[in-house]
């Protein structure tokens, strides 16, 4: 637990990372790698999406697919839905906005529970080309659904992804980014929960060279909770980033943070950050972040930064755990005293890991997709042992 | 027949700044199958230690000495080779496994030790029949292996393994600390039931003699200074019961 004396002298967040808002990307200087929320990103690696590369020559497909009771429809640019849920707080998600052609306006009606979930495929078919996207989900008052967003191919991508959960509203969103090795893909999410709103939000990064995924929630309205998850397997090479953001600025809301990764692999790089703001007037908030990373291989780097300010003493609980290591001798010992192979121990320990994760994906077909991409990278990783041996 | 032999056995563990420090000195001790053996010694008296080299745990290290089961090397085997050898160890302090279900977990290491999967249907009626022996509820199947559980419930599933895994040669370390007399009955009917056969040893370590009531030993062995000094019948228990290991800590040091 943290010391909340010296957190309530000062009325504002010291943090000012998530203060600068503006839609004009000008407004952002290009970063140079050093500033807090850029300096564990490999710019180089981010194909200009930071600087002023062109984001409108790429080609990335979105299709959606939804039961009838459920609106898709076109947005172009300049309706008035779009943008309402969020200002941008860095460069890359300015110049998504800026940039996209054709928003995706996903609507579930006031009091509507949508029997079969709403599912967004994005298709990237060129890494070379760069393209931005912008996807709005609005959850009418009292209405729930499960909403899924898949990510495939190759692609260099920036888009930011709108939740607008109405009063009472129940959302379940899962984003998965299975993107083929190649891919370039920077997002933000953005959640804003009406009063009493249920919002959770299941990340599963598989896929890509580089992902940088930045999901926020911000409550307008007593009552909130929001439960923000995520699972990650870096392989050789790959650097997938995690940022989360909650800004309790009312009363009575929860938030759970929940982000468990694997590494394995020389160059393997995963950044989890966790900021978490309680405002003064955030009385009664009960929150808690956790991330657990388990280092496989040497060569793999996890960071793991939780950020928790709490500027009012009335909290019912605040709280952040983070803990990076490799699999523990005393788990492997006793399952190989059994005479299981030690393969197949570690095997048993990190679908363990995951389990608990998984079990709360709110998708079936999901949950089976994602169980068999976790058996995907232990197979891998079995294969590049055997040839290491 | 099976027989654990242990010949001179001397075993270390790291100290500091690359110290070692020896645990075991020169333990030698045969238990074949049909016998039950107890080691009771004092804390401390390195019993554990002489359970845990025996399974092959990586903290502690072989510096003379040999292992043998019915002729074959246990301390040239891995920890899994040594179990699918026939070598089992109830642990003292057995660890959670976060996300791996107790009936996962035992599928998995039965398939190990067996050299083939069991039919889900029969395995899964063996395990029930062996869960209920041993009182466990049946919803433990579905449970994050020892998660949560009592010291009871951890020792239950000690000896439930056991059952299922069939060894040869079974070492309890400490099986009868933290259980209640309800607890301990049945943890020792489970011992009992698997050392029937005539194809099973048991080496039992303990600090107290109260399982030994439960658990009859044909052989005790008092542990002192990480060796065996005194060796005898069940009449050596009910000794130690009566008067504790005063009269033994004097030999520690002494040659045996």
């Amino acid at each position: 637990m943290v010391s909340l004396q010296a957190a309530v002298e000062s009325a504002a967040p010291v943090s000012r990372l998530h203060e600068r808002a503006s839609f004009d990307p000008a407004d952002f200087p290009v970063p140079g790698g050093r500033e807090e929320e850029w300096r564990f990103t490999p710019l180089r690696r981010l194909r200009r999406l930071h600087a002023d590369g062109p984001l409108d020559a790429g080609k990335a497909g979105v299709e959606a697919d939804a039961g009838p009771e459920i609106t898709v429809v076109a947005a172009e640019h300049g309706d008035p839905r779009l943008g309402t849920a969020f200002v941008p707080a860095d460069r890359v998600s300015a110049r998504a906005f800026a940039s996209f052609r054709e928003a995706t306006i996903v609507t579930i009606p006031g009091g509507v529970a949508a029997e079969r979930p709403v599912v967004i495929r994005v298709r990237g078919e060129d890494a070379g080309q760069a393209a931005a996207g912008h996807v709005l989900v609005e959850a009418g008052a009292n209405s729930s659904a499960v909403v899924v967003l898949e990510h495939a191919g190759s692609a260099t991508y920036a888009d930011n992804v709108e939740f607008l959960v109405g009063d009472g509203a129940r959302l379940d969103v899962v984003s998965v980014q299975d993107w083929a090795r190649d891919a370039v893909h920077l997002s933000h999410h953005h959640a804003v929960l009406g009063k009493d709103a249920t919002f959770t939000h299941m990340a599963v990064t598989l896929g890509g060279d580089l992902v940088r995924l930045a999901p926020s929630v911000r409550y307008a309205g007593p009552g909130g909770n929001a439960e923000l998850r995520g699972i990650y397997f870096a392989d050789s090479g790959q650097h997938l980033e995690h940022r989360l953001f909650v800004d309790h600025a009312r009363p009575d809301c929860r938030s759970r943070v929940t982000y468990k990764g694997a590494l394995r692999g020389d160059g393997a790089h995963t950044v989890w950050i966790g900021d978490v703001v309680i405002r003064p007037e955030a009385t009664g908030t009960d929150t808690y972040e956790a991330n657990r990373n388990l280092v496989l291989t040497d060569g793999a780097r996890a960071d793991s930064v939780p950020n928790l300010e709490i500027l009012t003493g009335e909290v019912v609980r605040a709280g952040h755990a983070s803990a990076s290591g490799r699999l523990e001798d005393e788990h492997l010992f006793y399952l190989t005293a059994r005479g299981i192979p030690v393969e197949e121990a570690r095997r048993l320990i990190i679908r363990g890991f995951f389990a608990e994760l998984i079990g709360q994906i709110a998708a079936d077909q999901v949950r089976a997709k994602v169980t068999a991409a976790i058996e995907a990278e232990l197979d891998a990783m079995a294969r590049a042992e055997g040839g290491a041996r | 027949m099976s027989t654990l032999e242990i010949r001179g056995l001397h075993v270390s563990v790291a100290a500091q700044a690359g110290e070692s420090r020896e645990i075991l000195r020169g333990v030698d001790l045969t238990v074949t199958a049909g016998q039950t053996h107890a080691i009771m010694g004092p804390n401390g008296s390195g019993k554990s230690t002489l359970a845990y080299s025996i399974a092959g745990h990586p903290k502690y290290r072989v510096t003379s000495g040999s292992v043998t089961l019915d002729g074959r090397d246990v301390l040239a085997m891995s920890v899994d080779e040594r179990a699918r050898a026939g070598l089992f160890l109830a642990m003292q302090y057995p660890v959670e496994v976060p996300g791996v279900t107790v009936s996962n977990f035992l599928r998995t290491a039965v398939t190990a030790v067996r050299g083939e999967a069991p039919k889900l249907r029969e395995f899964v009626r063996e395990m029930n029949g062996a869960m209920a022996a041993l009182s466990i509820d049946p919803s433990f199947a579905q449970r994050n292996l020892n998660e949560g559980f009592s010291g009871g419930e951890k020792k239950r599933h000690e000896i439930l393994q056991l059952q299922m895994l069939n060894p040869k040669i079974a070492i309890l370390d400490e099986t009868d600390s933290g259980l209640d007399i309800d607890a301990l009955k049945v943890v020792s009917a489970g011992i009992n039931a698997y050392r029937q056969s005539p194809d099973h040893g048991v080496l039992l370590i303990t600090h107290y003699t109260r399982i030994l009531r439960y658990v009859r030993p044909d052989f005790v062995h008092v542990f002192v200074g990480g060796r065996i000094v005194a060796e005898g019948g069940p009449e050596l228990a009910d000794e130690l019961e009566a008067s504790g290991y005063e009269r033994f800590l004097a030999m520690e040091g002494a040659p045996a």
